[in-house]
């Protein structure tokens, strides 16, 4: 009852935002549109879109991480927090009620990214439900990161941290539009440690049907997304236990 | 019964102590204003009774739940209204009340109750960034009071609004007296005294001095509150 309260304020408080709608919906499309066009016009590997689409997709995940920790770190600015605080709610119900809204938004957010895709020549098949799937561990990670980072840093730090830096850092380190080869081999290995070119490459293989390759990836990514959000909920429950 | 029960409450902060050793008893449906300057320990104290921080030492008891081992059931039975207007902005204001009922699991109807009682029905529709300062504010008491708490704890619930809206608040506050047991913190004399059944007096983290506005001036022979207040609140006495 707690959680389901809190979570429908949440979905509310995104919703009414537009800028919340246009970065998290119209910008990956942007992105897609125009690097599909870029790719009619001078034919490029990793533009092509049974590759480009499901990168770009895990890309627009990443907003995922700046909503969630925006609406983290402006609830623990304002009072609004210390009377949730004083409530009988727990730490779990707080961090529960910060994703399960976010959770659908971000399965929704990939249908029509990839929707989008169809629409500029993928091809239509079950396969994409497969990469909707396959996407859902990169949303929880993204979404962990951001309650991390709203647990620790101000509306303004999220801001700049998830919006600016870890946009950024997804899109080279996740080998959304170049081949992380191209960067040479320490790059690569670097990369492939962390879980975003996971995400992506998990998308990719389970739009193309390689089923072989996908449970390596999806573990990789499952892995840091449970080690993230185990962090951030430790984290949250230390913040609210102090003054 | 005491509401609420306060045995050696202590806080430290890096060996500074904030609230020393305080004692008190609150009985039901007291409204109970708590007074001091800037640092004398109020705020720190609300913290504590709310459970939002834990006591260094001591304990308190609200109608018989330890803040420190029941805090659980404690939260249950109280609700606060903070300094800050603490009020989800892009909530309208009926929402915002349904969102405190599901919280605490009472009831919808509790939300149009509290906004008849509070006079809101006429803003439920707006969303609450939308409301000045003062309907915010009284929106931030029907927050605390959809849940029919047994201890409210109001903190500076008139801060920066004008006359007429402290004078509006204030009728609301005191149509609250008698229901519910408010343990009230306010920087705004005439609003202690005007308010409150009794006041307590704080300044470096002890309680100087306790009672009703009447027997606060008789214990610092003064005929004024305020000046009642400087001399018991450890400032020079007033000429």
């Amino acid at each position: 009852m707690r959680v389901r309260a809190f979570a429908k304020r949440n979905i509310k408080e995104l919703f009414r935002d537009p800028l919340t709608l246009f970065f998290g919906l119209g910008f990956p499309l942007v992105l897609l549109l125009m690097m599909t066009l870029i790719q009619r016009n001078i034919p490029v590997h990793i533009f092509e879109l049974h590759t480009l689409a499901p990168g770009m997709a895990l890309f627009g995940l990443t907003f995922m991480a700046l909503f969630s920790g925006l609406l983290l770190a402006k609830d623990r600015s304002s009072a609004f927090l210390a009377r949730l605080t004083a409530s009988p709610m727990t730490a779990s119900d707080f961090l529960l009620g910060y994703l399960l809204p976010l959770l659908p938004m971000a399965v929704g957010q990939s249908v029509i990214c990839l929707g989008a895709a169809v629409a500029l020549g993928l091809p239509l098949s079950w396969n994409l439900l497969a990469a909707v799937a396959a996407l859902i561990p990169s949303a929880l990670l993204f979404i962990a990161l951001g309650l991390l980072c709203g647990t620790l840093f101000n509306d303004k730090q999220v801001g700049g941290m998830c919006g600016a830096l870890l946009t950024n850092v997804t899109a080279f380190l996740a080998g959304i539009w170049f081949d992380l080869s191209l960067m040479g081999e320490g790059f690569k290995t670097f990369a492939y440690l962390l879980p975003f070119a996971h995400g992506a490459d998990g998308a990719r293989a389970a739009l193309a049907g390689d089923w072989a390759a996908l449970p390596g990836h999806l573990l990789w990514v499952s892995a840091w997304a449970a080690a993230l959000m185990a962090v951030a909920v430790l984290l949250f429950r230390r913040r609210l236990a102090a003054p | 019964m005491n509401a609420i029960q306060i045995l050696g409450l202590t806080k430290e902060y890096g060996g500074r102590r904030v609230v020393d050793a305080l004692e008190l008893s609150v009985p039901e449906g007291e409204l109970f204003a708590l007074l001091g300057v800037n640092g004398a320990g109020k705020s720190t104290t609300i913290k504590m009774l709310s459970c939002l921080t834990a006591p260094t030492r001591g304990d308190a008891e609200l109608m018989g739940h330890s803040v420190r081992t029941d805090s659980r059931r404690a939260k249950e039975i109280l609700a606060v209204s903070p300094q800050e207007t603490a009020v989800a902005p892009n909530l309208t204001v009926r929402e915002n009340l349904e969102l405190m009922a599901g919280i605490y699991g009472r009831p919808m109807g509790r939300a149009e109750e509290v906004m008849a009682r509070l006079g809101l029905e006429e803003w439920w529709k707006r969303w609450a960034k939308t409301l000045s300062g003062g309907w915010q504010r009284r929106l931030s008491i029907a927050m605390a009071l959809v849940s029919q708490p047994e201890v409210l704890f109001l903190d500076e619930p008139t801060l920066g609004l004008d006359v007429l809206a402290r004078r509006e608040l204030w009728s609301v506050i005191r149509g609250l007296k008698g229901h519910t047991t408010i343990i009230l913190t306010t920087h705004y004399l005439e609003e202690a005294e005007s308010l409150a059944d009794r006041i307590g007096i704080m300044n470096a983290g002890r309680l100087r001095a306790v009672g009703t506005a009447e027997e606060l001036k008789a214990l610092a022979g003064r005929d004024d509150f305020e000046d009642a207040f400087v001399v018991l609140a450890g400032g020079e006495a007033a000429s």
